[in-house]
């Protein structure tokens, strides 16, 4: 096991994917933890879908990709949530032609310049050979900046997640802390993309906060368990898929299904064992 | 001065009037109850009192140094909350938020005001339990703890005995009568059960998408609106 991890720690090129990976999974985490509660988890997938092509179009143009992508993912994260606010449109197929729509004008344009290869696949299903130097610091800026707006802003992400009228009634200005959600999320889904691939990035922001759902009760550990998950799913996943030479970003999804199956079996397990004396319990209570 | 003053209101969804000429006062220390059938504009005043909607005509003012971020409300519950993996105590000391500004965290005299709120309303052995777990006149008190965190002057109640037993209903009318008379803080209640406004509030504003009365409950319910309404056979 030591053996393993020291000949995959001797290659720079994995210490930089481990350690990107390791952050953006920390931040994804923590926002999915609000994204799924408040049911926009389909925000994080159209965000991946508009991340593809501009990913597409960046490489077209011959700049980095990530001054392209983000700018670019910041006001699409913009415009739908605007559009999942806004209950007169219908919010899950307006994501849906979004998606679509960048994901054609993205194989459009590698068509067009590099032709259908092997960069097509490394897009949607990501390679851990895509972090460069300058993109490393990049993402540990940026992670960093994500995990301290997370940290200062973790009771109003609570309130604004879990009452929006409440908050707004008593004053507190919901669009601006909504935004800065969808903000840091298209970041983190940039930043997180060319390792896990479009098509697989929002699993990150989805399964670990799911997972530590099924058997944390208090939003302050469902926050630190699904955090805790998500960086120890990604350290196996990669591990994984050094050792039997499988895609990452596909292994990481692997290892969280397996979280979250086992998470799912140790709930039920402990409801059937709690469930006589539970209901009693809760007879007693409403009679009280 | 009056706490709420409502001077010739009226609310609309895009250009169709809701509710309309809505013409009065909230004292400090009323007990106000807000009554009329469904869609009879009820839930919009409720809105417009909390500046979440701007009148469509008239005007709301707020009197006796009352701000807005001093306002207690107790929102119907959304579906989003019933599957919410928070503890009581979480839920409660987020009412305490608007108060904090830009800072960050919460301070020690927020934690002790969420814990004299849990206690005050019975439940503070229930702060560590989840809120998605609490029956549901616990999960209403639970609310009703964060709004009372929020405020010291006005609570503002959304339909607060919807989906309760009868047990539950008097518990919580009860408790909420209770922070009336001995904390002075001004009720406005919102509820479609006139048996029980009638029961514990001492003014009624009846809506039909206008005002159609409001004065004290006693003259409530000698006159003829009244009278109809509460259906004539029960005068408890």
């Amino acid at each position: 096991m030591i053996n393993i991890l020291t000949e995959m720690f001797s290659y720079a090129f994995l210490v930089r994917a481990v350690v990107v990976g390791l952050l953006v999974s920390l931040c994804a985490a923590l926002l999915g933890v609000s994204l799924v509660l408040k049911r926009y988890s389909m925000i994080g997938d159209g965000l991946s879908h508009v991340g593809f092509g501009t990913l597409a179009v960046a490489t077209a143009m011959n700049v980095a990709p990530l001054i392209v992508s983000i700018p670019v993912c910041v006001a699409a994260a913009f415009l739908l949530l605007r559009i999942s606010e806004n209950s007169k449109i219908r919010g899950d197929a307006a994501i849906a032609l979004i998606s679509t729509s960048s994901l054609a004008i993205g194989v459009v344009v590698i068509s067009m310049t590099t032709g259908m290869n092997t960069d097509v696949c490394n897009y949607l299903f990501g390679s851990i050979l895509s972090m460069r130097h300058s993109d490393v610091q990049l993402s540990v800026a940026l992670s960093i900046v994500v995990l301290t707006m997370f940290a200062l802003l973790y009771n109003k992400v609570f309130a604004v997640t879990f009452d929006e009228n409440f908050a707004k009634a008593t004053g507190i200005k919901t669009g601006i802390y909504n935004m800065l959600i969808a903000f840091l999320t298209a970041i983190t889904i940039v930043l997180g993309m060319r390792m896990m691939g479009a098509l697989l990035i929002s699993s990150l922001i989805i399964f670990p906060s799911l997972t530590s759902m099924r058997v944390c009760k208090k939003f302050k550990t469902v926050t630190i368990c699904s955090s805790v998950i998500s960086v120890v799913c990604f350290f196996i996943g990669v591990t994984g898929s050094y050792v039997y030479a499988t895609p990452t970003g596909a292994s990481v999804v692997m290892i969280n299904i397996a979280a979250f199956l086992l998470f799912w079996a140790w709930s039920f397990i402990k409801m059937k064992l709690k469930g006589f004396s539970g209901v009693r319990n809760f007879d007693m209570e409403k009679r009280n | 001065m009056a706490l709420l003053t409502c001077k010739d209101a009226s609310f609309a969804y895009e250009g169709h009037t809701v509710v309309s000429g809505l013409n009065f006062s909230v004292e400090s220390g009323d007990y106000l109850c807000i009554a009329g059938e469904n869609g009879s504009g009820k839930s919009t005043l409720i809105k417009g009192l909390l500046r979440l909607k701007a009148p469509q005509k008239g005007s709301i003012f707020m009197g006796d140094g009352l701000k807005a971020n001093e306002i207690g409300y107790l929102p119907q519950q959304t579906a989003v909350q019933k599957d919410f993996p928070a503890s009581a105590y979480e839920v409660t000391l987020s009412g305490r938020l608007s108060r904090r500004g830009v800072r960050p965290f919460y301070s020690k005299s927020d934690k002790m005001n969420a814990k004299e709120n849990l206690t005050r309303l019975g439940i503070w052995e229930l702060r560590n339990r989840c809120y998605r777990e609490l029956s549901g006149g616990q999960q209403q008190r639970v609310l009703l703890a964060r709004a009372l965190c929020a405020t010291q002057k006005i609570l503002l109640l959304d339909e607060p005995v919807a989906g309760l037993d009868p047990v539950a209903t008097q518990d919580l009318y009860r408790q909420i009568s209770k922070i009336n008379r001995e904390t002075g803080i001004t009720i406005v209640m919102v509820s479609h059960d006139i048996h029980g406004a009638v029961k514990y509030a001492g003014k009624i504003l009846h809506l039909k998408n206008e005002q159609v009365f409001f004065g004290t409950t006693a003259d409530y319910m000698k006159s003829s609106i009244g009278v109809r309404f509460l259906g004539g056979e029960r005068h408890d």
